[in-house]
């Protein structure tokens, strides 16, 4: 309300078009009355990022027990070419390479978010007993039911969310939730059902445990459409969601009450983004069994290379895409069948 | 807009004035009482220091006036409605609060810092509007730091940072403010800019609410004084009112005599030295 010229100053006559604002690291976008606040450096990480996801994607459909050439897995994905090979690279290395992807984006969208709630580095969904709660909730499946690949993920989804519900009971405290006392809980209930998976393994006869400690140890082999359409619906609804509450969640880094003041109601954002994480990262395990370190690493790795904090969800996505299907892609050839070695 | 029920006898026409009062309100938290039978009127145009005694629910009745902990029971009614009828985001639009500790986050310069206050004001496809370039290079203005706008924040000295979480506060143009504490752990030189920076606000026309610790600079600055005492308001007026050594004794339990500050005559607390007998 002071200074009237520097408002012109800073906003030009332009209505539209990309404009510099020499107040803000980045530029703002403006089409009329739509305006997008956009930073180059972060649009730069990303893009590095898509590059390099879209490599070890082709990398990863030209590499398997089957030799293929460029061309003939170009001519395969559109469908042409012999029966086998079209077979080999739709049915299998495109699955399984989809499924990479959107698992590995999935953990880092939600260890981002989970970083930034619980103020803390380690408040990664797989430190934080999401995950096991997950894993908890298909290992009881299969030991009491008999198994089933979409029963098996329908129970790690109930598990996974089982467990936040309980971590978020057990650390709200008048009404606040957050902050180190979610970290705390969340590791106690994660190794509480540690505990448990570990007491049903040692009561359970041998052709359930093999299969349990299959699914356990987290795997991207055999995954075929079923898992890569799963979980993209899950992301197509999830994602947007997150980014809708992206800049609340963001400030919430700055104290309750700072947050409330600029009009954040603070409990009902912070349930609501715990909420769609913990949905998104049961989908992720319910697909592939648990995989850590992915959810941890990501969001760390993109803060480290964007030099921005706050929450980046597209950037986590690409990041925790690039990691895993790297991951997968370097174990594909090394194993028949059984675990690859990355999980835990 | 304004449906103010107590509009101050002194504002014939102008500008709106905006209200925020609290009545009969019983405030705390869960399984505990702060406050109780509380009413305060926060002065329009005023600006009005709360100082009290550590713990007394100072804190806890700024949170109340900014929504933040509601009312067991009273009301606080924000221009003629009570406040709970509103939007977070209504709110906000209204009320400026800065809390006592809000954490700096990582990596982030002063003017991203400041436009964060712009939030109230946003949309989610109207992210930076020219009128919210205008309000954060205004209040950048405002408290000096134009010049160190694209400074990291951790990289700034103590009041300088304080100085920028006011500045965020400030964009958010609200025509009332409340500041908790703001000049706690500044050393003298900054509590003073600070100080002089909210005189120049309320110079300006804003209605002001701090919590200061300091009763000389309490009495130095503020143009209504309000100290509480276990959750209670013990007396307010001006300065020269309400700083009197009984007050002192009975709020604080502080035995001390009450000098006029020789740079402007307004009362000057010294405490008796209890190491000299007599
Ligand atoms: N979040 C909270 N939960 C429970 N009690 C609290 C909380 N915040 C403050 N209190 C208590 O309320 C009382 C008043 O605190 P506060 O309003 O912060 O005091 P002041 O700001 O005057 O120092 C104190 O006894 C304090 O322990
Ligand atoms: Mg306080």
């Amino acid at each position: 309300m002071t200074s009237r010229g520097a408002a012109e100053m800073h906003d030009g006559e332009r209505r539209f078009g990309l404009v510099r604002d020499p107040l803000l690291r980045g530029r703002v976008l403006r089409a009329g009355p739509v305006s997008m606040r956009v930073d180059p450096r972060v649009l730069a990480v990303g893009g590095v990022l898509a590059l390099v996801a879209l490599a070890v994607g082709v990398v990863t459909l030209l590499t398997g027990t089957l030799e293929i050439s460029f061309a003939d897995v170009v001519a395969a994905l559109g469908g042409q070419g012999e029966e086998r090979v079209v077979r080999t690279v739709q049915g299998r290395r495109l699955p399984r390479l989809l499924t990479a992807l959107l698992v590995g984006g999935s953990l880092g969208v939600a260890g981002a978010v989970f970083q930034s709630i619980s103020r803390n580095a380690l408040g990664s969904p797989d430190i934080i007993g999401f995950t096991t709660g997950a894993a908890a909730g298909a290992v009881v499946q299969i030991m009491l039911f008999g198994g089933g690949v979409v029963e098996t993920a329908l129970a790690a989804i109930a598990g996974g969310v089982l467990t936040a519900l309980v971590v978020y009971a057990l650390a709200r405290k008048d009404g606040i939730s957050g902050g180190l006392r979610l970290v705390l809980v969340g590791i106690g209930v994660g190794a509480i059902l540690a505990a448990l998976i570990s007491f049903l393994m040692v009561r359970a006869d041998i052709t359930d445990a093999e299969s349990v400690q299959r699914w356990e140890a987290g795997s991207l082999v055999g995954r075929g459409w079923p898992h890569a359409v799963s979980v993209a619906v899950a992301v197509a609804i999830l994602l947007p969601a997150l980014m809708a509450l992206r800049r609340a969640v963001t400030y919430l880094e700055m104290g309750d009450d700072a947050a409330h003041a600029l009009g954040i109601p603070v409990e009902r954002y912070r349930f609501a983004a715990l909420v769609l994480a913990v949905a998104l990262t049961a989908v992720a395990v319910a697909a592939t069994g648990p995989i850590a370190f992915v959810a941890l690493a990501a969001p760390q790795v993109v803060a480290r290379l964007t030099r921005r904090g706050g929450v980046l969800l597209l950037p986590s996505f690409l990041m925790g895409a690039t990691l895993l299907a790297a991951a997968t892609c370097s174990a594909s050839d090394s194993t028949s069948g059984s675990a690859p070695p990355w999980a835990s | 807009m304004t449906l103010s029920t107590t509009p101050p006898t002194d504002a014939p026409t102008g500008p709106p004035v905006h209200t925020l009062a609290a009545r009969d309100v019983q405030i705390g938290y869960p399984g505990r009482t702060v406050i109780s039978d509380l009413s305060l009127d926060v002065l329009a145009g005023e600006f009005t220091v709360i100082v009290g005694p550590n713990a007394c629910g100072k804190s806890t009745l700024l949170r109340a006036l900014g929504r933040m902990l509601p009312t067991a029971q009273g009301q606080v009614i924000l221009d003629g409605q009570e406040i709970s009828r509103y939007s977070t985001k209504e709110v906000a639009r209204r009320v400026g609060l800065l809390p006592q500790s809000p954490v700096t986050p990582d990596a982030i310069t002063v003017a991203d810092l400041v436009s964060r206050g712009r939030y109230p004001h946003q949309r989610l496809l109207r992210q930076w509007s020219p009128a919210d370039a205008a309000a954060v290079s205004g209040a950048l203005a405002e408290v000096g730091m134009l010049d160190q706008a694209d400074r990291m924040v951790d990289e700034l000295s103590g009041g300088q940072r304080q100085r920028v979480w006011i500045a965020m506060t400030l964009a958010q143009e609200t025509p009332i403010l409340l500041l908790d504490e703001p000049t706690t752990y500044l050393d003298v030189v900054h509590q003073i800019d600070v100080l002089d920076l909210c005189s120049r606000l309320h110079a300006q026309g804003r209605t002001l609410v701090a919590v200061l610790h300091d009763l000389n600079m309490a009495a130095r600055y503020a143009s209504h004084i309000v100290v509480m005492s276990e959750g209670r308001i013990v007396a307010q007026g001006s300065a020269g009112e309400v700083v009197t050594p009984e007050l002192l004794g009975e709020a604080f339990g502080l035995d001390a005599v009450v000098l006029a500050d020789p740079e402007n005559g307004r009362p000057l607390v010294v405490p008796r030295d209890r190491r000299v007998g007599r």
